[in-house]
């Protein structure tokens, strides 16, 4: 029981961490049409700025928001120098471009800071587990995740929902020719929403770097997870992502966790690992097979958002 | 556009011809490492007018089509190490398990359309990619050894490197051709005509998604087929053969040699990976130069190098 709540808080904590990359992915694919697969090179780079900038300052809070300035910028160039010659291309040209980009940012991560992974140390106030609820102790770190990326979502959902900027984003997912019509500097607006993305991207990247190793590649799983969770979510509706990710860290967490134990009691214990490790890797790619194939258009069609 | 002697015609011609003769010259130099990197680029072509069938006549854009060339070596590997050596079993094999994949897969895949569709065909490598890594009495994520090629009895020895390379050329010629005759036949021009405008082919009768499912395990096949060349050719299988980022390449190859042109793919895996080659040789942040190089071909030459050639020769 208590190891469930354990892998049920870290379920949670990924999936969140998940819908910071499908967030910004959804944003800049519901608003500009535009399939961004160099979204994953962008965490990567986050990670990287902050096990950087937080072995230069010597602190752990400076080091990060740095990191996080840094990933902004890097964002925000990416669009003016090539992404935004793209917005008007089919799907391909945009996947093959940007496919280009993860090429060069692997390359240019392993000319600056080497083959080998770096490592992002905790400060100790951050290392000492915190009682949740009686003899049940969990990582600060990793509550600090959920609080973090909870609290990121909530302010998301009102500058969305609720002030003007968001109204536009909102109006742009539903029709760029008209709001354009309308005297609305669009291009400035996507270069808005990429840099958001972007800073969204980075921020999960950093948060996730002192738990892994950050190192090359590291972007390109988690992207195509962030694309599955957009794909299953509904594109463009950050509601759906936000559901959807909750979903596929959850299942993704809990299947790695139990599945093992489960497929034992039917196996032999050594086909059961390597079946069950196989098994928990496909599940996600299985549930979003099923989504597409019951509801070809997601979750949450972003007609309905 | 007229005359038959135009860039294009002339490129696709020289390259033919230099196919051909290309073991002739390394016969004459001793230089055997261009023979085998142009074996691998052989079986490359083959697998990228594959996907261009589907891809550029089509106008299903599948991010998945790595997972037939795993398929298609997994069956040679697996076969071999259960003691069949027997091309005749293991080629079958290979060809028919790539056509029941497609089959099921662009079933289900075929219900959606667009982004989606690149996502879902993704999606369904990425499981095959994850059954192979879990093939734990094949090797699992380390991959399987091949310890002998696919034995054709008497007839071709494909451990003789110039046999092998013209049994991999004959491929990719009767692949090219035999896209050629579909393209141009009756169920071509309806696929073709569904990537034009699906609503109108409806409108006239045409069940769209039963051709586009037929074109999908065409293309399927044929690609499988390349899989078990790439086996034999490394002789080696592992799940790496199917990871999305080699599905990536594929389209790549593709689109920069020219989507929906018969010789394009060819040009494109040339150009790709001889560029790979010489790049890597001269540093090792190869995809530093060859990154930025793709961003530029989305850019500015539409229609892959194929197009950029026939736009010269409209001059």
């Amino acid at each position: 029981m208590l190891v469930f709540v354990e892998q049920s808080l870290n379920g949670l904590q990924f999936g969140l961490l998940l819908f910071l990359l499908a967030a910004g992915l959804t944003l800049v694919f519901g608003i500009m049409d535009f399939v961004n697969l160099a979204h994953g090179s962008l965490y990567m780079m986050g990670a990287y700025f902050a096990a950087t900038f937080v072995a230069w300052t010597n602190g752990f809070l400076p080091g990060i928001l740095l990191a996080l300035c840094a990933t902004l910028l890097l964002g925000v160039a990416l669009e003016l120098v090539a992404l935004r010659h793209l917005y008007g291309r089919n799907h391909l040209d945009q996947v093959l471009a940007t496919f280009g980009l993860i090429m060069f940012f692997n390359d240019a991560v392993r000319l600056i800071w080497g083959p080998a992974g770096l490592s992002l140390p905790l400060p100790a106030w951050l290392t000492v587990p915190v009682q949740i609820v009686p003899d049940v102790f969990y990582p600060t770190y990793r509550l600090l995740i959920i609080v973090t990326t909870l609290a990121v979502a909530a302010v998301l959902y009102v500058v969305v929902m609720r002030t003007r900027i968001g109204m536009l984003i909102r109006a742009g997912a539903s029709n760029r020719e008209m709001i354009g019509a309308l005297g609305v500097n669009i291009q400035l607006l996507f270069t808005l929403v990429f840099g958001l993305g972007a800073a969204l991207a980075g921020l999960a990247g950093l948060m996730q770097a002192p738990i892994i190793t950050v190192q090359i590649g590291m972007g390109e799983n988690i992207l195509i997870l962030a694309f599955v969770i957009i794909v299953i979510g509904g594109i463009g509706s950050i509601r759906g992502a936000f559901m959807a990710a909750i979903f596929v860290g959850m299942i993704d967490t809990l299947g790695r966790a139990f599945l093992p134990d489960l497929m034992r009691t039917v196996l032999s214990s050594n086909t059961a690992s390597t079946a069950a490790s196989a098994l928990s890797s496909m599940l996600i790619y299985l549930l979003m097979a099923i989504v597409l194939v019951v509801r070809p258009e997601g979750l949450v069609p972003a007609a309905k958002r | 556009m007229n005359s038959t002697i135009n860039a294009r015609n002339v490129v696709v011609a020289l390259t033919a011809l230099g196919l051909l003769l290309l073991p002739v010259y390394s016969g004459l130099t001793g230089d055997i490492f261009i023979l085998t990197l142009f074996t691998r680029i052989i079986i490359f072509a083959l697998a990228a007018a594959s996907l261009n069938l589907i891809m550029g006549y089509g106008g299903m854009m599948s991010f998945g089509h790595a997972a037939y060339l795993g398929i298609g070596g997994y069956a040679v590997g697996i076969l071999a190490h259960e003691g069949v050596g027997s091309g005749f079993i293991q080629w079958p094999v290979a060809v028919i398990v790539s056509a029941l994949y497609a089959l099921v897969i662009g079933a289900l895949s075929l219900r959606t359309r667009g982004v989606y569709f690149i996502m879902i065909t993704l999606a369904f490598a990425q499981m095959a990619y994850y059954i192979a890594s879990g093939l734990s009495r094949y090797g699992g994520d380390d991959g399987l050894t091949i310890d002998k090629r696919s034995n054709f009895g008497g007839i071709i020895d494909l451990s003789n490197r110039v046999q092998f390379y013209y049994l991999c050329l004959a491929c990719l010629f009767g692949g090219i051709y035999l896209i050629w005759r579909i393209v141009n036949s009756r169920f071509g021009m309806v696929v073709q005509g569904l990537r034009a405008n699906e609503q109108r082919m409806q409108a006239i009768g045409i069940h769209a998604n039963y051709y586009k499912l037929i074109c999908f395990v065409i293309s399927g096949t044929i690609c499988g087929l390349a899989g078990a060349l790439l086996a034999n050719n490394t002789d080696f299988i592992s799940p790496a053969t199917m990871y999305w980022t080699r599905s990536g390449d594929l389209m790549v190859m593709v689109i920069a040699g020219g989507m929906g042109s018969l010789f394009g793919p060819v040009i494109g895996t040339i150009v790709f990976l001889v560029l790979e080659e010489l790049l890597s040789q001269f540093t090792e942040y190869w995809a530093l130069i060859m990154g930025p190089l793709l961003v530029l071909i989305v850019l500015f030459a539409r229609g892959g190098l194929m197009g950029v050639l026939g736009r010269l020769s409209r001059g």
